[in-house]
This record gives structure tokens, sequence and C-alpha cells, in this order.
């Protein structure tokens, strides 16, 4: 399928959503992301059985965090999809940088981070 | 031991007996409780005073006691061990009995957690079975738990408080066992709606003789509403109200329902008067003190012996 | 293990108001195991404050350690190369930690990231509740391996009170009543007729009620 999301969206491909830590979605906003969003499977069909419900809950996590720190917690989110379902993928990729657009650019300055021995450069 | 207590005297008479409660004041003014035993004075053989219940700050038990004397009633001290220690509590024993207070009934209090001040500490050096014990010693063996001699012993007249309706059931007569074993010599119940029950725990309680080594008065407490039945039902712990109760007071009238109440308290007076081994009536009424007359009155229990 | 929680972010924040550079110090013990102050803890921490500093416009410099235990002093010693380099330290460990922490290096301020809170056990991932009150006179053999003082509300000796209603205690319906606990597992048992004697009342001199303890082994000691 050949579609077109929106060109600000940086894709970091895991093997799985429940890859994902809190100290990432955090150091993804320090490098001055204005947005950040997990896709992961549909809940029940995770392939890995639960990494995308642990995902849930640490986004849940830093959202809350997020809200404390006075940070809008909507720059945080997380879809579920299938495999398959590229229009999907394409709608939650508009759907979120319209909401971003709306809340404006991140009040952080970008920095570069290492995060142990990788190191995850955003613009 | 024989104390000055009119209630033992009565009890050790083979007379049915009489007693009530009352709240103390949430201020200074010592008439509010001057009122209530003028209004209990005739009608009971010994009135509670209660001791910051439920964890709510009132006038002290044993200070409302002192002006109840004053009146020539014979009030039963409420002590908690929620808010002393050992220190302040044999301190409190030994002045109670300086102002010639003759009863004391020893409970480990309502938690905190339910009054207006959740913040505070929790003591519980002791509970209410240790607490029996305390007075005992005091008393019979004349001294202080830490092992000096008292100058004088406190003459109390020693009381605690059963729960029938509480779980685990099959505990409920053990720890009655328990608080006798710890030298308890009165005993005051929860208030009873569920006569059923109230029935088979006093079962139990014969059945191991238990009624002979202690002086059980069964606790009734009239209904205002049927919000009031339903609150009793619902939100409080250790409290067996039966449906065809809540039903009974439903089916009345708004206006009616507290006669109603009064009516359902004086059966159950008359049912508990039967029971075997049932030495007195407690009667609970709450911030409604002035209807104890008439339930008394209503329950055949007045006129009170004269000593 | 000692369970702890991790403060308020906002009230952490005050603490380091105005403070350029910190260290921030997580602890291998108890607290990263029950996921309140271990080195993810330490990242995560680390990060929120960054970004609300950042957003304040006042950035902060953190540096980011843990240790083995933050209540021996060979481990505390690890720190001193740089520890001065800092205007404070956030200790995540427990309250003995971050007292430690202090007494070994007193010319930084060492504040504590976490609550403390009780001293417990696992009972499912995400899930830690108290078990020992530390009353230092252990009277398990006598209930049933289960305790009273640390899980009665009242800390009775000689329970149920009247408010036990269901196997729960009255102040909180999720709390079980421990002296239900005990009776359950007395009769399990076969020794029920513990439950009739009469308790005595309990020594809490040997608790913190008795004054800070200390134990010293001779046979130990170099």
């Amino acid at each position: 399928m050949r579609a077109q999301y929106p060109a600000n969206i940086r894709i970091i491909k895991l093997p799985c959503t429940g890859k994902v830590s809190e100290i990432h979605m955090l150091k993804a906003f320090e490098s001055g992301a204005d947005g950040v969003y997990l896709v992961g499977c549909e809940e029940g069909n995770c392939h890995f059985l639960t990494g995308n419900l642990r995902a849930r809950k640490r986004v849940e996590r830093v959202k809350r965090i997020l809200e404390h720190i006075g940070i809008e917690p909507e720059r945080l989110a997380m879809y579920n999809l299938s495999a398959g379902e590229g229009t999907r993928f394409v709608q939650y990729a508009k759907e979120m940088t319209e909401k971003i657009r709306e809340l404006g650019p991140t009040p952080i300055k970008p920095k570069k981070q290492e995060i142990g021995t990788e190191r995850f450069e955003v613009q | 031991m024989t104390t000055e207590s009119r209630l033992q005297k009565l009890l050790e008479k083979g007379e049915f007996v009489v007693t009530s409660e009352c709240g103390p004041p949430r201020g200074v003014n010592p008439d509010i409780i001057r009122k209530k035993g003028e209004l209990l004075k005739d009608t009971v053989d010994a009135v509670n005073v209660t001791d910051n219940q439920t964890s709510v700050v009132r006038m002290s038990s044993i200070s409302s006691c002192i002006l109840l004397k004053q009146l020539g009633m014979d009030p039963i001290m409420q002590m908690v061990t929620r808010d002393r220690n050992q220190i302040a509590i044999q301190s409190d024993i030994i002045g109670a009995a300086a102002h010639g207070i003759n009863n004391i009934l020893c409970l480990s209090g309502d938690h905190q957690h339910f009054g207006d001040h959740p913040k505070a500490k929790n003591v519980y050096d002791l509970d209410s079975v240790q607490l029996i014990q305390t007075v005992r010693h005091m008393r019979d063996e004349g001294k202080f738990l830490g092992g000096d001699d008292l100058d004088g012993v406190p003459k109390l007249f020693i009381g605690a408080a059963a729960n029938p309706f509480a779980d685990p059931f099959e505990v409920r007569v053990p720890r009655l066992a328990k608080k006798i074993a710890a030298g308890v010599e009165f005993i005051q119940t929860q208030c009873i709606y569920n006569l059923d029950k109230f029935e088979k725990w006093m079962e139990g309680v014969r059945e191991r003789g238990l009624h002979k080594k202690v002086h059980i008065l069964a606790g009734v407490t009239p209904f205002k509403s049927v919000g009031m039945a339903k609150y009793m039902k619902n939100r409080v712990p250790g409290m067996d109200v039966p449906d065809a109760m809540v039903e009974r007071m439903q089916s009345v009238e708004k206006e009616k329902q507290p006669e109603e109440g009064i009516t359902i308290c004086v059966e159950t007076i008359k049912r508990l008067k039967e029971i075997d081994g049932v030495h007195g009536i407690h009667i609970m009424a709450i911030e409604w003190e002035e209807k104890v007359p008439e339930i008394a009155e209503r329950a055949g229990l007045l006129p009170r012996p004269k000593l | 293990m000692v369970i702890g929680e991790g403060k308020p972010i906002e009230e952490v924040l005050s603490m380091i108001s105005d403070k350029k550079k910190i260290l921030v110090v997580g602890c291998r013990g108890c607290v990263t195991v029950c996921s309140a102050g271990g080195e993810k803890e330490v990242s995560i921490l680390s990060s929120a404050i960054r970004l609300a500093r950042e957003k304040e416009g006042n950035p902060i410099e953190i540096r980011e350690e843990t240790i083995e235990r933050q209540c021996d002093n060979e481990y505390v010693e690890e720190l001193r190369g740089y520890i001065d380099e800092y205007d404070a330290v956030l200790s995540m460990a427990c309250g003995v930690g971050v007292q430690f922490l202090a007494e070994r290096y007193r010319k930084i301020p060492i504040y504590p990231a976490l609550n403390t809170t009780f001293i417990g056990g696992t009972l499912e991932q995400g899930v830690w509740v108290e078990r020992c009150q530390a009353c230092g006179n252990c009277i398990l053999d006598k209930t049933g391996g289960i305790c009273p003082v640390a899980r009665c509300s009242k800390s009775l000796m000689n329970g149920p009170c009247g408010g036990s209603s269901n196997g729960k205690c009255e102040i909180n319906p999720e709390i079980d009543c421990v002296w239900q606990l005990i009776y359950d597992r007395l009769k399990e048992l076969g020794t029920l007729e513990i439950f009739e004697e009469v308790v005595p009342i309990k020594d809490w001199s040997t608790s913190r009620d008795g004054g800070p303890r200390r134990i010293d082994r001779e046979d130990l000691k170099l």
C-alpha cells in the first residue's frame, strides 16, 4: 500500500511497544519533540501477549508526570491497530499531527540525548 | 470485692437493672450534661458517660461523671485505650475513684479514623482485655502495673462491652470468656435488633456457664426513622439489623416513625427480659435521651428500686 | 524489605528550586525491588526534573548515579570523589540512606526523593503490603505467623474488636481483619486454645517507644 502520512513524523521501529520504557518517552521530549506517540497491536492481539498492555500503562504514567510538571499530557499518546491497517496508521498520524499543531510547539529547547548505548537524534 | 456501686448492689440482690448512656458536650458548658442527668436520674440505676465516642472530641468522661455524681447519680465511666497510655490510664483510674466514681466500662475505642481528628496518634498501649486486668490488679492486688503499692485502692465495679453481632461469630463467646478470665464483672452488649442471633449467642454463653460468672446487660437503641435503621444496617460495622425491621419502619409514614421505633424497642426489651442469663437492659438513645423514661415505663421497668 | 514511594514531583522540585547542579543517587537495595528508587527510577525522575526546569527557563544540570546500598558506609564512600561538585543531592533511597549520606557528607544538603512508608513484602507485581512494625519482640509464634502489631489497626493483643466485619477491618474494607486471619490460621493449625489465653500487656520499650535502637555485636566488631 502506498499512502502518504505527514512528513513531520519520525518513526522509530521496535519489535513491540512493550520495548518502550518511560525514559524513552521522556528523553524524546527532552530532545525537543513536540509530540510523541506509540502505535501498537490491538489489545488482546499483541504478538508478545502483553507488551502493548505494559506500554499503555507506561504511557499513562508518563502522561501523569507531564501533567505534574506543566507539560500538556496530550503531547503523548498511544494508538492500537493491526499490522495490515495502513489507512488507520495514516489516520492516526494525521490526528496526532493536528493535535500537536493545536497545542503549539514544545516549551522545551531541543538537546542531543544519549540513552545507554543508543543515540536518538531528533531535529 | 463489693464496691459502693449501686449497680453492683442491685445486681447482687438479683434485681433486673436498667442503665442508659449520655454523651458529653462538645464544649465547656456543664449544664448540658446536668440536663441529661436530670432526665435519666429516676429512670435508670446507673448511667454511662461515653469517652470521646467515635473518636470525636467531647468533654472527658471523668469530668462529666463528676458532674453527674454531684447530682446524686451513680455514673459508669467509660474509658477507651485509644487515647491514653498505661500511665495516664492508671492516673485517671485513681482520679475517678478519688471523686467517688464507682463503675468503669473498659473499651478499646473506635479508631481515630472515624472521628474529627483522623491525624492523631494512635495509642492503644493496652487493649480492652488488658484494661480490665489493670483495674482488677489495682483494685484487688493494690499495686500499679509497674509493681509499686497503691496508697489506697480504686474500688470500681468493672464492666466491658460485648458484641454478639461482629464477625467472626464463633469467636464472640470465647471473647466473652476471655474478658471474664481477665476479671470483668458486668457486660453491656451492642444494641440488639436481631433477637435470634442474640439468643444463639446466649445459648453459647449459657453452655459454658458464663452467665453465672458475669452480669449481662442487653443493649437496645430505638430507631428515630427508617433512615436511621438503614444507616445502622448498612454503615455501622458490627451491627445486625434484620430486613424485616427496616421494612417495618419503612411501612409507617414519616411522622409516625419515631413512635414505631420506640414500640420496636419496647417489644425487644420485653423479649430480652425473658432470656435466661440477661440481668438487665442498657438503653442507648443517642441524642434522644428524653425518650428513655417513656421506653422504661412502657417496657415495665419502672419504678426503679431504692436501696 | 523497606518500602517507599516517590514523593510528589512538585515537592521534590520545590526542595531543589534554587539549585543549579544536583546529584541524584539511587539504591540497588529495597527501593529497586519496590520500583521506587533504583536506577530506572533515577533516570525517570532526573528526566522529569530537567523537563520541568527547562520549561520554566531555569535549567538544571543533573548527574545520575546508583550505588549498591546507601545504608552501608563502604558504598556511600564511593561518592566521595565528585559529590562536592554539586549544590545538593537527591537521594532516592529510604530514610536510612538519606541519613547515611547526610552523616557522611556534611557540607551538602541531602534531600529525600521518597517517602519511606513501611516494612513489607511484594504481594504481586506493583503491590506491596505492610507486615512488620519492628516492635523488637516478635510474637509470631503465638499468632500463627500473622502479626497483630503491624496488621491490626489498633495493634490489639486480644482481638478482634467489635468492628470486625466479614473478615475486614472497620476502618477500611480493603484491610483484612488480622484477628480473623489469626483465628482462621490457629484453627487450621489445630491450636485454637491459644486464642483464649489472655495476652498480657506488651512491653513497648523494645520498640521505638523506648527510644532509638541499636545493636552492638561484640563478637563481630573488629
